[in-house]
């Protein structure tokens, strides 16, 4: 289970605060795959950074059952957006995806049949010994969350981690990050800028308002858990929560303009 | 594979030809024609001559310059990632970069001697330079998405230096080490050519100051091929040894 209890992060730079977050409480249930959308800008990398351990926020606290979180947490793996700046260049794909393990101080042979097994939960069997700048985006985000997996996390976060592959690609990907939480019961929080992209995944989505960022709204996805990226985009009910979800994201950046002055 | 070495071999051929020709009917006593060089390198370099010159030379050049790399690479990494040590070191770095080298022969000769021990200082001493602030620059610029992913996955302490540190500055160690390694030469036969009892700078200056001119230029030219052989050796090491990097890079370019 994740909790954000008054997340705060104020940037201090010699002249000026910025403040990115102001406030922000939520809860992701274990076993939940939870969805954060908002406007561009709106400090969604920062707050993944605070949950991840890698940057300290000024107020509140993130807790991973229930332990708080100061450092990167151990059950905790992230998958980030530049997938080219994520993998190692100098190692093997599946180099790549046992040195966290090799880190875990796992013996070898569990290492190697949880490689084994990860590599083919992505689809991505026969490429074990390819470098990660040998394969195309769609398959280096591929090793990006076979490695994920593979460390056993019982909290994956994702950050926008689709936004840099083409289309088709992506609708495989959605397809696959579903169906591993529902085989392994992972509680995973995913945040994205796309909101057909949230409402399709998650159970729930958050919405965030614009710098300095709060909670704008919060969504229950009512869509049944067997989806599919051609029934449920048109089902009805899929179009009348990405409008709400729309609407609030809009709300939101028209509150961040203090004047709405005249357009030049 | 043939064509390659038939450019390679090509250029040097023709400079080479015409010098033969051009020295063949010259009267010149500094400047000898290219036949008697060549027969005098023949009678020159000996295996014997070989072992009792050229080996020194080469055992205080790799001396010295092993001694920069490890040195060079050590206190590159730790001021590269210490933004303190940074701070405090690099104007002192920047300060003992700007002196030429060759200057402190004379002065370590009053520390260390006119032994083996004074040259592989003084190319020590040339050579870490480059290493050492290549390094710095490299381990400052690791990317920040793998520094965070390496956090993250909790590789920290000795395995974030040999699996993220290390290999991430790699390409601008091997930069710095190429550059030593042309400095690591010159510095060897200067050191050499001041106070040595042996070794290849010792020798050529010995050939001019006897006027063994033929003598003198066979010097020279073994002091070249030397250079290229070791420089070709270097170009397979580094093949071997960033593989990865040249594969990303040209990936890169490919989009």
């Amino acid at each position: 289970m994740l909790e954000v209890i008054g997340l705060r992060k104020v940037y201090r730079t010699d002249r000026r605060e910025v403040e990115a977050l102001r406030e922000l409480t939520f809860t992701v249930g274990a076993g939940e795959l939870v969805c954060l959308v908002g406007p561009s800008g709106c400090g969604k990398t920062t707050l993944l950074r605070c949950i991840g351990g890698l940057l300290e926020p000024s107020g509140g606290t993130v807790r991973v059952d229930s332990a708080p979180v100061a450092g990167p947490p151990a059950g905790m793996a992230v998958v980030f957006q530049e997938y080219g700046r994520s993998l190692f260049p100098w190692m093997s794909v599946r180099d790549n995806v046992a040195l966290p393990l090799r880190q875990k101080k796992l013996p070898r042979g569990r290492v190697n049949s949880l490689v084994g097994e990860a590599l083919q939960a992505v689809g991505l069997e026969g490429t074990e010994t390819a470098y990660p700048w040998q394969l195309s985006g769609g398959m280096q985000q591929r090793v990006a969350i076979a490695r994920a997996v593979a460390y056993e996390p019982s909290i994956l976060l994702m950050d926008e981690p689709f936004a840099a592959v083409d289309a088709q690609t992506r609708a495989d990907l959605e397809d696959l990050v579903r169906s591993l939480w529902q085989r392994l019961g992972v509680t995973i929080l995913f945040v994205t800028h796309d909101i057909d992209e949230a409402v399709y995944l998650g159970q729930r989505v958050i919405m965030l308002s614009a710098s300095p960022t709060v909670i704008q709204d919060e969504l229950t996805v009512d869509l049944p858990d067997k989806r599919n990226q051609l029934h449920t985009r048109a089902d009805p009910r899929f179009t009348a929560l990405r409008t709400h979800v729309y609407e609030q994201i809009q709300a939101a950046k028209i509150a961040a303009q203090p004047s709405p002055g005249p357009v030049r | 594979m043939i064509r390659r070495l038939l450019m390679v071999v090509s250029l040097p051929a023709v400079l080479f030809a015409i010098w033969f020709a051009a020295s063949l009917s010259s009267e010149n006593f500094y400047a000898p024609p290219l036949r008697t060089i060549l027969v005098a390198f023949k009678d020159t370099w000996t295996p014997d001559r070989l072992r009792a010159d050229v080996l020194p030379s080469l055992g205080r050049l790799l001396a010295g310059y092993a001694l920069a790399a490890v040195a060079g690479v050590t206190i590159g990494v730790a001021i590269g990632v210490s933004k303190r040590l940074r701070a405090a070191a690099e104007p002192v770095l920047e300060f003992f970069r700007a002196i030429p080298p060759p200057v402190l022969v004379p002065v370590i000769m009053l520390f260390a001697g006119i032994g083996t021990s004074m040259k592989v200082i003084v190319i020590a001493f040339g050579c870490v330079w480059p290493v050492l602030l290549n390094t710095v620059e490299g381990v400052r610029a690791v990317d920040s998405v793998l520094s965070d992913t390496s956090r993250s996955y909790g590789i920290s302490g000795a395995a974030r230096l040999r699996h993220l540190l290390l290999p991430a500055a790699s390409p601008q160690i091997v930069t710095g080490l190429r550059q030593a390694l042309s400095i690591a030469i010159i510095l060897m036969v200067i050191s050499e050519m001041f106070a040595a009892s042996n070794g290849l700078g010792f020798t050529v200056v010995q050939f001019q100051r006897s006027f063994a001119i033929p003598e003198m230029w066979s010097g020279i030219l073994l002091l070249g091929l030397l250079g290229f052989a070791l420089s070709e050796l270097f170009r397979l090491a580094e093949r071997a040894a960033l593989g990865w990097y040249h594969g990303l890079r040209s990936a890169q370019r490919k989009g």
